[in-house]
């Protein structure tokens, strides 16, 4: 994420990792769907899992992240929460 | 999910008039033939089975299972076996097997629920016969969740590890799966459809 300086701070994100299925144009809205992230910021996040095999879409306090996590699954997507140490 | 019962050799002939969807007020449509019906159905159908089958048989604890059940509690700790329910529901931490088992005791439930609400969704606007369907925004979003999962779900069954590989060449003609990679193809262009619709 960028000039997020909330999100450098926070201990918990949620990442989302790149797999063969899911269409470009899928993850993107889900990203704007999920988080309500204008569709630049949703569509570069949806490119650097494409890319780069996975991006951190979210952070925040565990039981937030656990949540985006659920939400991400819903919709077929890759998602793990991690301790971002 | 098994291979049998679907209609595997008109392929060809659909590819031509492949159902797509187009805006409509207030959600989307498409027009679907009797035969593209009957996939989309049939393959729905077996996602709901499957994701509702594998959860009936394994809470079996009697008392402790049904609060368990009242609370959306999951019996569940371990990844499933099978790699299309695996994959349909993955672990929620890439390297924390606790953290993982204790997520999926919370959210499992709700998670298989969700896909087959969505599966039902597409099988109440879909009619066996094919026809005009229209769906109001929210069906749509569930609609794109249900191809979603069937496309997961093929994807694992098909072997498709990599975005860039040229399906067609992925089976021998031979094999009897070879007919789902067109499906597989098909469903990402009606879902791709739909995305374009809402967007």
């Amino acid at each position: 994420m960028t000039g997020q300086d909330t999100a450098l701070d926070a201990p918990w994100v949620t990442v989302v990792w790149n797999d063969p299925v899911n269409l470009m144009n899928y993850v993107t809205y889900v990203f704007q769907k999920v988080f309500g992230y204008p569709k630049a910021k949703a569509e570069k996040l949806m490119l650097d899992v494409h890319h780069k095999g996975k991006a951190v879409v979210s952070a925040g306090t565990r039981e937030a992240m656990e949540r985006d996590a659920e939400t991400l699954h819903g919709y077929g997507l890759w998602a793990t929460v991690s301790h971002d140490s | 999910m098994s291979w049998d019962g679907f209609p595997a050799d008109d392929g060809d002939e659909s590819v031509e008039i492949a159902a797509a969807f187009r805006a409509a007020p207030g959600g989307a449509a498409a027009y679907f033939e009797e035969g593209q019906a009957g996939v989309i159905r049939s393959l729905v159908s077996q996602i709901a089975e499957l994701v509702s089958a594998d959860a009936e048989s394994s809470g079996e604890t009697p008392a402790a299972g049904d609060l368990e059940a009242q609370l959306g509690l999951s019996s569940h700790a371990e990844a499933p076996d099978d790699p299309v329910l695996a994959r349909l529901l993955p672990d929620g931490y890439a390297d924390d097997k606790d953290a993982s088992a204790e997520f999926r005791r919370y959210t499992e439930e709700t998670l298989r629920s969700g896909k087959i609400s969505s599966a039902q969704t597409v099988l109440a606007s879909l009619p066996p016969g094919g026809g005009e369907v229209r769906l109001s925004e929210p069906e749509c979003q569930q609609w794109l969740r249900a191809l979603n999962d069937v496309r997961l779900a093929l994807s694992v069954r098909l072997g498709i590890t990599d975005e860039s590989e040229d399906l067609s060449e992925r089976l021998s003609p031979e094999d009897p799966r070879s007919a789902y990679i067109w499906v597989y193809q098909w469903l990402a262009y009606l879902q791709d459809s739909l995305i374009e619709s809402l967007t």
